[in-house]
């Protein structure tokens, strides 16, 4: 993966930005001691790193716009960080780049049970979120698997996902509105605690725009009421097929669950041997929950597995109890974490058609075999967006490139069969390349046309989303 | 013009040589008029795939949106942000198309539970004002790849691109409805109760205040409906009753009656406050959609409404305007930071300034 080269002579103006900052910013929130930099070198996406030239910290709207200004009037790329959780190097850095964390801006600022929202600083963690609402029974529905870390920032940046996202939506459509600053130090309101904008949904460009519009420093979001109970049922198939078809058969039935996931074998032996959820052993299980009062969720259970078992499931376990309903979740949350526990993995995001599922799992198997890396699948299969967790070995020369090939590979047949590169992580710089895959020049053409628009010089995470290529004579001018 | 294909509409565009006004079924006449050589979209009609397991569905800009629900009622499904029918308030009958319904991003009462049109739809493909064929999302629920034109473009009004084709998720249709009818509420004491409903686990997906009646829906599955509609009457009274939702949808209380009609988007605890002063400034009638978010008004003719929404955070929009309100904008003036984002967005769309000249600013 290339980083355009860095700029020298911003590298060699570096005492002179940093005494700039630092007169702006309050002491400790401007970071350039080059092994305390280190620390901002990479994000989740681990295998590449670099460190930047400063990091800054500001605690508030005004330090970012005054931090913004001074990065703007020298020509220093800004790369915004939340907290660093990125699968797709959102926040990676390069060398003549300034990273603004905004880790310091986690405050709630309004709550409002009445209206149902809440106001907070971007930097705030998604769980947190929940957890300042949950006395009141309300809750933040998008639910990314790193929710206990992850900034509300970074979601807005990634328009992140989650597991009950096939029911409550993804993070722009639970976004009410967000203070952004520009690359010049301007402060815009954009939405509020109304709904839907007044002119061009300018809030929902900058939900997934990866950091390259503007620093997003509060967000209003949407807050719902908990529902009366949820609980989980279990089903294992002795082949994806047949459970591919169970999923595509439960959507049509006209019952909505909040979530249905899916395991195939490696990962459930995988789950299984870490935490010990009491997982079958079969080719592929799913996890469908839902909804409601007791009465609500075995009108909706009831339905459920009298479709489950037109399918001849091995397994079907209803959840009796509240451990169990955690035994069940248990593995499935567990997944990333345990098959980390046997091997490196590269985790994909490609989304497709839900009528596409046994295909393209019966294509990864055998480029599984071709390239000689073992695959693991797991997944929201309610809205077709997968994750194979290709294993390699970090240690084994050309193993990481190969893996990326194959990555590469899987993602093209996502973008051939009717999908899409990335369903909730974002593009970064792993999914940069294979752009042309899905747009063609001038789809992405447009797409540049915008970012001129917000940040005509082209500062704000500029190495991201886009191929170099066709970035360039942007970037350079 | 009459283009029948999207090379055709595209041909259509590049070659023009003035202003062009996007018509799909003209059933949506927002605003003042706009002048320029009519562009026709209903030749391209169509769906072009529909796949129910994955609650998808495509369709060509100019298909009926009475195709498509007909489509979708076949299989028990529907577009979940309930389209309004805005025919009756502007005198008008005709086919609504789908790009006219995306391009006003026309949401119904479901957008306060189930999102508006722009969250259902998952992708376009367009012309922008050059000419050129550009697609942005696709035809899979979950999408992050690249900035979010859908959203963009939906809402837009045919200002920054003319649809050709548009992606949908849709949903199951429930099974059952109930509606909790609550009889002679003062707007306060609605919106308290809409607020109350809202706030409860009980799913509520329409809540509205409509001629002293305050009305809130449950959809699903019939026992569930039958569960929540009486835990909603045993917490805010009121009882199960008949309630046509088209009403609330389509303003059909304003429909024949002269006036201007303005539809203001604010926070619902501001809608009694919003009510008060509408009347106070003359407005005939006031509607709360939305738990009280979505207020509609109607209004004497050349009214600026605009005016009190004063510290009142949000946005007004006058919908149906008379020529007495020609010199009122029609969408919500924006501060300057903003305004000129738009206008640079519009200028990178449309460099020519020919799609719907002036309907945005």
């Amino acid at each position: 993966m290339d980083l355009p080269e860095p700029n020298s002579a911003i590298i060699a103006r570096k005492p002179q930005i940093v005494a700039r900052l630092q007169a702006v910013l309050p002491d400790g929130a401007v970071i350039y001691d080059e092994h305390e930099v280190k620390a901002y070198e990479c994000d989740a996406l681990s295998a590449y790193r670099c460190a930047p030239l400063v990091v800054v910290l500001p605690s508030s709207t005004d330090e970012v716009v005054a931090a913004l200004k001074i990065c703007h009037d020298e020509g220093i790329p800004v790369v915004p960080r939340g907290s660093g959780t990125s699968l797709a190097g959102g926040a990676l850095p390069t060398a003549d780049s300034v990273v603004l964390g905004v880790s310091k801006l986690s405050k709630v600022l309004e709550t409002n049970y009445e209206d149902r929202y809440i106001r907070v600083q971007s930097g705030r963690t998604n769980l947190s979120v929940t957890g300042a609402v949950e006395a009141h029974d309300f809750f933040y529905a998008p639910d990314p698997s790193s929710q206990l870390a992850c900034a509300i920032a970074g979601n807005i940046a990634m328009n992140s996902g989650g597991a009950h996202c096939l029911k409550y939506g993804v993070t722009t459509n639970n976004l009410l509105g967000v203070k952004i600053v520009t690359m010049e130090g301007e402060v815009l309101e954009i939405g509020g605690a109304h709904l839907d904008a007044a002119n061009y949904d300018l809030l929902g460009l900058i939900c997934g725009s990866e950091g390259q519009l503007g620093v997003v420093t509060e967000a209003t979001l949407r807050i719902l009421h908990k529902p009366e109970g949820a609980r989980p049922v279990l089903i294992g198939y002795d082949s994806n097929e047949v459970a591919g078809a169970c999923v595509s058969d439960i959507i049509k039935a006209g019952v909505l669950p909040v979530a249905i996931e899916f395991m195939d074998r490696p990962v459930i032996r995988a789950a299984e041997k870490f935490v010990n959820a009491g997982y079958p052993d079969v080719e592929a299980l799913l996890i469908v929950e839902v909804e409601g009062s007791e009465t609500e969720i075995a009108e909706q259970l009831a339905l459920i597995t009298a479709i489950a078992r037109r399918h001849n499931p091995v397994e079907l376990r209803e959840s009796q109890s509240e451990q169990e309903s955690a035994a069940i979740w248990k593995g499935r949350k567990a997944a990333f974490g345990a098959m980390g526990q046997i091997s490196d993995y590269m985790c994909l995001d490609g989304t497709i058609p839900v009528s596409q599922l046994p295909f393209v799992l019966g294509r990864i198997s055998e480029m599984s075999e071709e390239y000689g890396l073992a695959v693991g699948n797991v997944f929201h299969a309610g809205d077709g967006n997968m994750h194979p967790l290709i294993l390699y070995d970090a240690n084994k020369e050309g193993d990481l490139e190969t893996c990326e090939k194959m990555g590469a590979e899987i993602l093209k047949l996502c973008v051939e069969v009717g999908g899409c590169l990335t369903g909730e992580h974002g593009v970064g710089i792993e999914k940069r390349d294979l752009m042309t895959t899905q747009y063609t020049d001038a789809d992405i053409e447009i797409q540049l046309c915008v970012k001129d628009v917000f940040d005509s010089d082209w500062l704000l995470n500029p190495a991201k989303v886009f191929p170099l290529s066709l970035t360039e004579s942007r970037r350079a001018s | 013009m009459n283009p029948t294909n999207e090379t055709e509409l595209a041909d259509a565009i590049a070659s023009a040589k003035g202003p062009l006004r996007i018509v799909g079924g003209d059933t949506r006449q927002i605003g003042h008029p706009v002048d320029g050589e009519p562009l026709h979209t209903s030749g391209l009609s169509g769906i072009t795939l529909y796949e129910p397991g994955a609650l998808t569905l495509v369709a060509k800009a100019g298909t009926p949106l009475a195709e498509i629900e007909a489509a979708l009622a076949s299989e028990n499904q529907r577009l979940p942000f309930e389209p309004t029918d805005m025919q009756g308030i502007y005198g008008v009958t005709g086919q609504s198309t789908i790009g006219g319904v995306v391009a006003t991003n026309a949401s119904g009462p479901r957008r306060i539970q189930a999102g508006a049109c722009r969250d259902s739809v998952i992708g376009v493909r367009f012309v922008d004002g050059q000419g050129q064929i550009l697609k942005n999302g696709g035809r899979v629920m979950k999408n992050v790849t690249g900035y979010d034109l859908v959203k963009l473009m939906t809402g837009s009004h045919g200002t920054l691109g003319v649809l050709t084709e548009i992606s949908f998720k849709v949903l199951p249709a429930p099974e059952a409805t109930a509606t909790v009818l609550i009889d002679g509420q003062t707007d306060e004491e609605a919106i308290a109760s809409m607020s109350a409903a809202l706030g409860s686990p009980f799913d509520v997906n329409g809540v509205a205040h409509i001629g002293g009646k305050t009305v809130i829906r449950v959809e699903g599955l019939e026992g569930s409906v039958n569960y929540r509609a009486a835990k909603l009457v045993e917490k805010l009274g009121g009882t199960v009753a008949n309630f046509d939702w088209t009403t609330v949808r389509d303003l059909t209380d304003f429909a024949g009656r002269v006036g201007d009609i303005w539809r203001f988007s604010v926070k619902p605890s501001d809608g009694p406050k919003l009510g008060t002063a509408l009347r106070k400034i003359g407005a005939f009638d006031v509607q709360f959609d939305w738990g009280g978010g979505l207020v509609w008004a109607l209004a004497p003719e050349g009214s600026n409404l605009r005016t009190v929404l004063g510290d009142i955070g949000g946005n007004a929009t006058l919908v149906r305007a008379s020529e007495a309100s020609a010199n009122l904008p029609v969408f919500h003036p924006e501060p300057k930071a903003i305004e000129f984002l738009n206008t640079g967005l519009r200028a990178k769309f449309d460099p020519r300034n020919i799609l719907n000249t002036g309907r945005m600013g």
